[in-house]
């Protein structure tokens, strides 16, 4: 073979390695590393899961880029892992790969109990579901005045017009945030997020830390105001005020590492379960169709794009003790992935799990929000909004139509979309 | 085959009665009792199955269990006499048991 011919077909080897990924049934089994951002933003995620369900669903990578760690793939497998909190700990990382010790900052996501629980307490009254009563027809209003800002017959970014302005107004109502400042949360947010440790290396730990040490700063403002005042019900306001979480600002890391839980948990979320909802009925119009015919199926149809989308692909454990589960030898310290992407879509407990069903049975039977204590705090928060959003899309469109591919996230962690293109058709 | 009673928060009574051996919660999702979500199923993980047991049959309900205390203490406007309902399991000696249900399931 001469040389030419050889760089040949060394590149067609090359180009079918590079590819191979791709398909991961082409791959051995055990060389399966499913927390490759990639992946996700690729979309080729679910056959790898499929497989792993199928062959190893409790699946050990023994080399990362994060390190080695267990993959949790199956539905009830999740659950049972989520729900024993005292083997599988919370405590430092709840995502695949560590934080450096340098940029550590505790929050209750994190934690185990007793922090855990105090916190959690101090926070939870926010988005308890009887003051959300009180929310609603504010969060009404402003889903109409948004809705009747669009421009109708002509393209524009759903992700930045609609998911991420609408969850950016709940998210300052929340912590009764300067209503003009509302942007700097979602840039929070996303600077929070992008991280080595969830495959996003666009920015850096250094840059992550000086942005966020703006937001600490904004946020100790608000704090010492707060304190001041009666106690409302706010998150600030609510953790200045409960005896177990008022000194919580003499440990500013500490207090950084609670607000990017309560930013991050009620942005990214809802953000891309809005888009994801979009997506999945411009795939299924049937589905399109049945809603405008059957309104009521609304709420049901909220637990189901939650459960499609699965905004949040993984939550991680450290195991505390050496334990054998469904026959695989965890060791003490091992890393534990519940792929929750994976449990939504586990045929043997969601029939036809492949497929987007508003009028699913049992639709609320999901594992989205986790299990156990750490089971989302703001789920409420999310269906709410979700809701009022489809009910007042319904009063005024024929359609949403999606124009062009969305472009999805670079992260094994956030599910999510950064544009989606649509056209809105009048009624 | 034991009798139950869950009482709304707006005061509606559901009667049903169901074969010993299931959850309490079983039963409300099984005759499609409002209030309950039970969105776990029934693992004690999730705290959307939650009741309060009318005062006489506290006793014979028994206590809660540690996860399922672990879950209640995240639940809303959780009393004394508060329980998941999946973890009441349904015996012949609860025939005529009587629970509230809250104003919300978190």
């Amino acid at each position: 073979m001469s040389q030419a011919a050889a760089i040949d077909q060394q590149r067609v080897t090359d180009t079918h390695d590079a590819d191979a990924w791709r398909d991961p049934w082409s791959l051995p089994l055990e060389s399966l590393d499913p927390a490759r951002a990639i992946l996700f933003k690729e979309n080729v995620h679910e056959e790898y899961f499929r497989r792993l369900r199928q062959e190893d669903p409790v699946h050990y990578t023994a080399d990362s880029e994060f390190g080695a760690y267990w993959s949790i793939t199956k539905y009830n497998d999740i659950v049972a892992v989520d729900s024993n909190h005292k083997v599988f700990s919370s405590h430092k990382n709840i995502v695949v790969g560590d934080a450096p010790d340098e940029f550590y900052s505790p929050m209750f996501i994190a934690q185990d109990p007793p922090i855990h629980d105090v916190q959690r307490r101090a926070a939870q009254p926010a988005v308890a579901p009887t003051q959300l009563a009180d929310l609603e027809a504010l969060i009404r209003q402003r889903v109409c005045t948004i809705l009747d800002d669009l421009p109708v017959g002509e393209e524009f970014n759903w992700v930045d017009r609609v998911s991420i302005e609408l969850t950016t107004q709940m998210l300052a109502t929340l912590f009764d945030f300067p209503f003009e400042d509302r942007h700097l949360l979602p840039y929070w947010s996303d600077v929070a997020t992008a991280t080595p440790s969830t495959g996003r290396s666009d920015v850096t730990f250094e840059e992550r830390n000086k942005v966020l040490q703006e937001c600490l700063n904004y946020f100790a403002q608000l704090w010492h105001q707060r304190k001041n005042e009666p106690r409302k019900f706010d998150f600030i306001s609510l953790l200045a005020h409960d005896p177990e979480t008022k000194d919580m600002l003499d440990n500013p890391m500490e207090f950084l590492g609670n607000l990017i839980l309560l930013i991050v948990g009620g942005n990214d979320t809802t953000r891309n379960s809005i888009s994801g909802g979009v997506i999945q009925l411009n795939r299924a119009p049937e589905q399109w169709e049945k809603l405008k015919a059957n309104p009521e199926l609304v709420p049901n149809m909220v637990s189901e794009i939650i459960r499609y989308q699965t905004p949040l692909a993984h939550m991680r454990r450290t195991a505390l003790e050496d334990i054998e589960f469904q026959g695989k030898q965890i060791k003490k310290g091992d890393r534990v992935v519940m792929w929750y992407i994976s449990g939504n879509r586990d045929e043997e407990v969601i029939e036809e799990a492949d497929k987007f069903k508003i009028d699913r049975e049992n639709a609320r039977r999901h594992v989205s929000f986790g299990f156990g204590i750490h089971r989302c705090m703001g789920n409420r928060v999310a269906e709410m909004q979700l809701r009022i959003l489809w009910e007042e899309i319904l009063n005024r469109f024929d359609a949403v139509e999606v124009v062009g591919e969305p472009e999805r996230v670079l992260s094994n962690f956030v599910l999510g979309y950064t544009h989606l293109p649509v056209i809105l058709h009048a009624k | 085959m034991p009798k139950i009673t869950f009482i709304e928060f707006d005061g509606t009574a559901h009667e049903v009665d169901v074969p010993a051996g299931g959850s309490v919660m079983e039963a409300a999702v099984s005759n499609n009792v409002p209030g309950i979500d039970a969105d776990c199923g029934g693992a004690c993980a999730c705290a959307t199955c939650h009741v309060f047991v009318n005062e006489a049959w506290m006793d014979k309900v028994g206590e809660r269990g540690d996860m399922e205390q672990s879950m209640l203490d995240f639940a809303e406007n959780v009393r004394t006499t508060s329980r998941l309902s999946c973890q009441i399991v349904l015996t012949d000696e609860l025939d005529g048991l009587v629970v509230d249900m809250p104003e919300a399931q978190h």
